[in-house]
């Protein structure tokens, strides 16, 4: 009787721990040999066959394709530089410079990796199209109502992701710190 | 009280145990993964150009909108694949996936350093099978080894500007996979 329920309680115990931990590893996007610049980061190893198990587990469930490490290096921010979440609702300004890459985009999708409708049908900005200042940076407004300039809408949905993708880049699995790859800030302001 | 602390023990490995067999599993158990997504739209050895992604109703997640973006889902089993993908004006590129989705190889127009990117792809038993002098004599002949048998082969050029949509999607349209006679 004891046997019984004392593997009963083992084995529910390593169901319910198991199961667990994969679920929270998978839903908060745990994977190994992460690259974080301000509040970007990228995982070049998942553009490798050398992947970790995690990241596999990820695409796999998420359907999406990685960009190759011979093409290019994507960096997601979810987040602020102060750590807050991104907010559709917000008026948000990315601003700086990027590292050095033959060419980069960047755009916005929701929660799911999909791209938000809008009126004037941006989605996103390639490094040849978006405004300079005579200094080389750029600064783009990621705002629910139009803003002059580099305007990119949010749909004023309530959580976004921003992907920038560094295409033809030295930037990868050896790139450790800012300055190598200085990625532009993203400051939030007025949100409701 | 000594064994009921050794049956949470146990509990406790076994949730390891169970946590990394699900971990190692999943990919291939997934109904929705890239290659899934992308079989209902494609045909076998033969490149197929995708729609540009639209707003909810992209095929796969995360897909780059300044892209123009063909693929070609491959099957190796009867014979070595060429593809011939033409260069646009700013960036085009070639990546190529297993079965289950992961990045094995990656080139861009530069490396490639030709007009035309032409590369053949086959699995490691039909490249042992060449013949020894071909392999030789073709320096500059691209061999990519694909890890699976299956596969995809993404070719994504880059629209630069909106209004240079309608050229990158024609020198897209040349792209070629072509089965290689045996």
């Amino acid at each position: 009787m004891r046997l019984l329920f004392g593997s009963l309680i083992s084995f529910t115990l390593a169901a319910a721990i198991g199961l667990g931990a994969t679920w929270f590893a998978l839903t908060r996007g745990a994977a190994f040999g992460s690259i974080a610049l301000g509040a970007w980061t990228a995982w070049p190893k998942t553009g490798t066959l050398d992947i970790d198990p995690y990241a596999r587990a990820v695409i796999a469930r998420s359907g999406e394709l990685p960009v190759g490490l011979g093409d290019g290096v994507a960096f997601v921010a979810r987040r602020d530089d102060r750590g807050r979440a991104l907010d559709g609702r917000c008026d948000t300004v990315i601003s700086g410079i990027t590292p050095q890459a033959r060419y980069w985009t960047i755009a916005l999708y929701d929660q799911d990796g999909q791209l938000v409708a809008n009126t004037v049908n941006r989605h996103g900005f390639t490094s040849q199209e978006v405004t300079r200042r005579s200094d080389g940076s750029f600064e783009i407004a990621v705002a629910p109502r139009a803003r002059p300039g580099n305007w990119l809408p949010t749909g004023g949905i309530e959580r976004y992701a921003l992907l920038m993708r560094l295409y033809d880049t030295p930037v990868g699995v050896a790139t450790r710190t800012g300055r190598e790859a200085p990625m532009p800030a993203i400051a939030q302001r007025g949100c409701p | 009280m000594i064994s009921w602390l050794l049956w949470l023990l146990g509990g406790l490995l076994g949730g390891g145990i169970v946590h990394l067999a699900t971990v190692l599993y999943l990919p291939r158990t997934a109904t929705q993964d890239a290659y899934s997504r992308l079989a209902p739209i494609t045909t076998v050895n033969q490149t197929v150009a995708m729609p540009a992604p639209a707003p909810k109703t992209a095929i796969m997640p995360f897909m780059d909108p300044a892209f123009a973006t063909a693929v070609c889902r491959y099957d190796l089993s009867s014979g070595a694949l060429k593809l011939t993908a033409p260069v646009s004006s700013a960036y085009t590129s070639v990546s190529f996936y297993t079965r289950y989705g992961l990045a094995y190889y990656a080139i861009n127009d530069r490396a490639a350093g030709r007009r035309v990117i032409e590369l053949e792809l086959m699995t490691a038993q039909q490249r042992s099978d060449l013949p020894e002098e071909e392999d030789v004599t073709a320096a500059d002949r691209l061999i990519v080894e694909s890890p699976t048998t299956t596969g995809l082969i993404v070719i994504r050029a880059l629209i630069s500007e909106p209004g240079l949509a309608t050229t990158v999607r024609a020198v897209l349209a040349q792209a070629r996979c072509v089965q290689q006679p045996q």
